[in-house]
C-alpha cells in the first residue's frame, strides 16, 4: 500500500516522461483558463469587494452569444465585437440595476447578488440560445486547428494547436492587463478604488464609472476564456462547473492578488491531473478533480491563512 | 389595532424575559401552529402533501441548521447538501444494518454523525475566515459527493449506486418507503421540525446563542471578553450539521424515496443558502418564510402558463423559473437585505403603533 503510494507513481513518471510531460501540459492548458476565470475574480473583489460568483456564467453567456450571433449568418469577427458590446450592456446593467442599490450592504448579501445574476442569465441564455451542446467557431475565427507532435526523450507529446492558441492568447491578455492597470489612468484609478474606498472617492474617481468599466474587463475575460475553452470541450451550461474550480484557485492564490491567480490557477491545473493520473485512478478510483483542488487549497490555507499572495489580514478590535 | 401592546404590562424580569413578550405574537403561533397541525392535513391533497407541504418543512429545517452556523455564529458554509447527504447515508445504513430499529430514532440519530463530519471540517474555521473559510466547506462538498458515489459500503454495494428507502414501519404504520402514506409523513416531518425549532429557538436565547452572537460580530473582541472561540465555533458546526444531517435524512427517507450522489450537489447547498438568506439572516422564522418562497415559487409559475392558457412548452417553462428565481433573489436583496423576517419585524411595528403614525 505504501509502495503504491510513494514508490510507484514516481517509478511512472521517471519511466515515461513523454507521458508525464503529455499530463502536465494538459495540465497548464486548464491552469491557464482557471487562471483567467480567477482573474475576472480578482479584478471585480479588488474594485469593489465582491466576491463575484457569476464569473463563470459569464464565460458561458459570452460563449453561447459569439455562437448564436455567428448561427445567424453574421461573420465571425464581427461577432466577436457583438458579444464585447453584449458584455458591456451586461455590465452597465449589473451595475444600474444590482449593484447600485446595495452598495455599503455586508459581503454575504452581495455575493448572494452575484448567484441570483447567475441564476437569471442562465434561465435567460437557455430561453435565447437553446440548453444543448454546440461548438465553438474556431476555425471561423482563424484558430488553428492542428496538432503538433514533439519526440522527446524517444516518446511522443502532442500539443493541440488550439491549445497553443490558448495559452499565447492567454498570456498576452494578462500582459494587457497588467500595463492596463499599472500605466494608465483608468487603471490606477481601479487600484486606487481597491486600496481604499473613500480617498478614492474623495479624490474624485467616479465608483459607479470604474465598477461598470472593471465589469466590462471581467466580461472581455469571459469572452477570451469562453472562446478558450469552448474550443476543447464545446459550448453549454457544463463550462459553468469551470466556475467552481476558480475558486480554490483564487483561495489558493489569495483573493487580491492578480499574481496568485495566475500562478494559482496554473499550481492546481498541473498538480491535479498530476494526483489524478498517478494517484487517482489506480488507488482511489478516479475522478478525483473534482475536490483535490479545493483539498489542497484548504491545506495551504491551513498555514497561510490569506492565501500564497494575499493581503495579510490584520484584525484590530 | 390588532397588534396593541399598550396595556400588557411586565411585573417581573421572568415576564420580560418570556419567549413571547407580547400575547398576539403568542396567538399568532398559535393559529400556525394550529393550520399546520390540523387544518392543512384535513384539507391537503396528494399533491400538496409532496409537492409544497413536506419540502417546504424540510427545506426549512436544512436552512435553520445552515442559519444557526451563518446567521448566527458567522461562519460562512456552502457545503449544507453535503452534509445533508452525511444524514441520509447515516440512516440508510443504520436501518439496513439494524432493520429492527425505530425509523424515528434513526432519523434522530443520523444527524449525530452529520454532527461529526461537520465538526471535522469546522475545525479549519479556527484559522481561516470570512470567504476563505468557504473553501473549507466547499472541499466538504465536493469530496463528500465524491465518496458518497465512490464508497459502496455506504449504498451496499448495489448496482444502481443509488439508495432506496425500505418500508419502514412504526407502530404497525408504515413510515416511510413506497407504502406510506404522506400524510403520516407530514406528520413525522412536522414532529421533528416542530422539536428541533424548539430546541433552536432556546438554544439561540440562552449562553450558546449569545456566544455565537459574540463570535460572528467580532470574533476578536469575543475572546478578549472570555469567549473561548474554538468551543463557540465548533458547537456551531456541531449543532449545525446536526440539523442539516437530520433534515438530509427526512429529505431522502419522507420525501424523496431514493437519492443519488448528485442529489446532494452543490445546487441544493445554494438552494437552502438561497432560503436561509431570503428569509433572514439571524432570525428562526425567516428560514420559513425563504423556504415558502423558494419551494412554493416554482410550484406557482409551473401553473400559471396553464391557468392562462399560454402556450409555452415545458422546457422554456423550466428556463423561465430560473430565470425568474434568479431575478427575484436580486429583487427582495433589493428592496430588504436583511431578509423575510426583517419585513414581518416592520410590519409588525407598523401594526403595533397603528392607527396612528407615532
Amino acid at each position: 500500500m505504501l509502495k503504491d503510494i510513494f514508490v510507484t507513481p514516481f517509478v511512472d513518471m521517471a519511466t515515461a516522461p513523454d507521458f508525464l510531460m503529455q499530463v502536465l501540459w494538459e495540465g497548464l492548458v486548464s491552469g491557464i483558463l482557471y487562471a483567467l476565470i480567477a482573474l475576472g475574480f480578482v479584478l471585480i473583489f479588488r474594485s469593489s469587494r465582491i466576491f463575484n460568483f457569476a464569473q463563470g456564467i459569464m464565460v458561458v453567456f459570452a460563449a453561447l452569444t459569439l455562437v448564436g450571433l455567428h448561427a445567424m449568418g453574421v461573420p465571425a469577427w464581427i461577432c466577436v465585437i457583438l458579444t464585447l458590446g453584449v458584455m458591456f450592456v451586461l455590465a452597465v446593467t449589473v451595475e444600474r440595476v444590482v449593484l447600485r442599490p446595495l452598495v455599503g450592504q455586508p459581503d454575504i448579501i452581495l455575493f448572494m447578488a452575484t448567484i441570483g445574476i447567475t441564476l437569471f442569465l442562465i434561465g435567460f441564455g437557455e430561453i435565447i440560445f437553446g440548453g444543448e451542446n454546440k461548438v465553438m467557431i474556431t476555425e471561423e475565427l482563424g484558430i488553428p486547428t492542428d496538432s503538433v507532435v514533439f519526440e522527446p526523450f524517444g516518446g511522443l507529446l502532442i500539443l493541440e494547436q488550439k491549445d497553443i492558441t490558448a495559452v499565447v492568447v492567454a498570456a498576452l491578455l494578462v500582459v494587457a492587463l497588467l500595463a492596463f492597470l499599472n500605466k494608465t489612468r483608468m487603471g490606477r484609478a481601479i487600484r486606487a478604488l481597491g486600496d481604499d474606498h473613500q480617498a478614492a472617492l474623495s479624490v474624485g474617481i467616479s465608483l459607479q464609472q470604474i465598477w461598470v468599466l472593471v465589469w466590462f474587463i471581467a466580461g472581455i475575460i469571459a469572452l477570451v476564456t469562453g472562446i478558450a475553452w469552448g474550443a476543447r470541450a464545446g459550448v453549454s451550461f457544463a463550462l459553468e462547473v469551470i466556475a467552481y474550480k476558480a475558486l480554490p484557485v483564487l483561495m489558493l492564490g489569495g483573493l487580491e492578488s492578480i499574481t496568485g491567480a495566475i500562478i494559482g490557477g496554473l499550481l492546481i491545473g498541473m498538480l491535479e491531473k498530476l494526483f489524478e493520473i498517478y494517484w487517482g485512478q489506480p488507488l482511489l478510483g478516479g475522478n478525483t478533480e473534482t475536490w483535490f483542488a479545493f483539498v489542497l487549497a484548504l491545506i495551504v490555507l491551513l498555514f497561510r491563512p490569506q492565501g500564497l499572495f494575499g493581503e495579510r489580514i490584520i484584525e484590530r478590535v | 389595532m390588532l397588534y396593541r401592546t399598550a396595556g400588557q404590562f411586565k411585573t417581573s424580569y421572568k415576564a420580560d424575559q418570556a419567549l413571547f413578550p407580547v400575547r398576539q405574537d403568542a396567538v399568532l403561533l398559535g393559529v400556525i401552529l394550529i393550520l399546520a397541525w390540523v387544518v392543512f392535513p384535513l384539507m391537503a391533497s396528494e399533491f400538496t402533501f409532496q409537492t409544497l407541504l413536506i419540502p417546504i418543512l424540510i427545506y426549512s429545517l436544512a436552512a435553520l441548521g445552515l442559519n444557526l452556523l451563518t446567521g448566527y455564529a458567522g461562519q460562512l458554509s456552502l457545503g449544507t447538501a453535503a452534509f445533508m447527504g452525511v444524514g441520509a447515508y447515516a440512516c440508510y445504513k443504520m436501518i439496513t444494518l439494524m432493520p429492527w430499529m425505530n425509523p424515528l430514532v434513526a432519523i434522530l440519530l443520523s444527524g449525530v454523525f452529520s454532527a461529526g463530519v461537520g465538526v471535522a471540517f469546522g475545525i479549519p474555521s479556527l484559522r481561516i475566515k470570512g470567504f476563505y473559510l468557504a473553501i473549507a466547506t466547499l472541499a466538504a462538498q465536493f469530496f463528500l459527493v465524491w465518496l458518497f458515489e465512490k464508497w459502496g459500503w455506504l449504498y451496499n454495494y448495489n448496482a444502481s449506486g443509488a439508495i432506496q428507502v425500505p418500508n419502514l414501519e412504526m407502530f404497525g404504520v408504515y413510515v416511510a418507503g413506497p407504502q406510506a402514506s404522506s400524510t403520516v409523513q407530514y406528520y413525522v416531518v412536522l414532529g421533528i421540525v416542530t422539536l428541533l425549532t424548539i430546541v433552536c429557538i432556546n438554544l439561540t436565547r440562552g449562553t450558546l446563542g449569545r456566544t455565537w452572537k459574540a463570535t460572528r460580530d467580532m470574533d476578536i473582541a469575543a475572546e478578549l471578553i472570555g469567549i473561548n472561540l474554538m468551543r463557540s465555533k465548533l458547537t456551531a458546526f456541531a449543532v449545525s450539521s446536526y440539523m442539516v444531517g437530520v433534515a438530509g435524512a427526512l429529505f431522502v427517507f419522507m420525501w424523496r424515496g431514493a437519492a443519488e450522489p448528485n442529489l446532494f450537489d452543490i445546487p441544493l447547498s445554494f438552494r437552502i443558502l438561497f432560503i436561509a438568506i431570503i428569509g433572514g439572516l439571524g432570525s428562526i422564522m425567516g428560514n420559513y418564510l425563504g423556504a415558502i418562497l423558494i419551494v412554493g415559487l416554482p410550484v406557482v409559475l409551473n401553473t400559471l402558463p396553464a391557468a392562462f392558457g399560454l402556450p409555452i412548452s415545458p422546457a422554456t417553462v423550466e428556463h423561465l423559473n430560473v430565470m425568474i428565481v434568479g431575478a427575484l433573489i436580486l429583487f427582495f436583496l433589493i428592496i430588504e437585505p436583511h431578509g423575510l423576517a426583517r419585513l414581518w419585524a416592520l410590519i409588525r411595528e407598523k401594526l403595533i403603533i397603528w392607527p396612528f403614525p407615532h
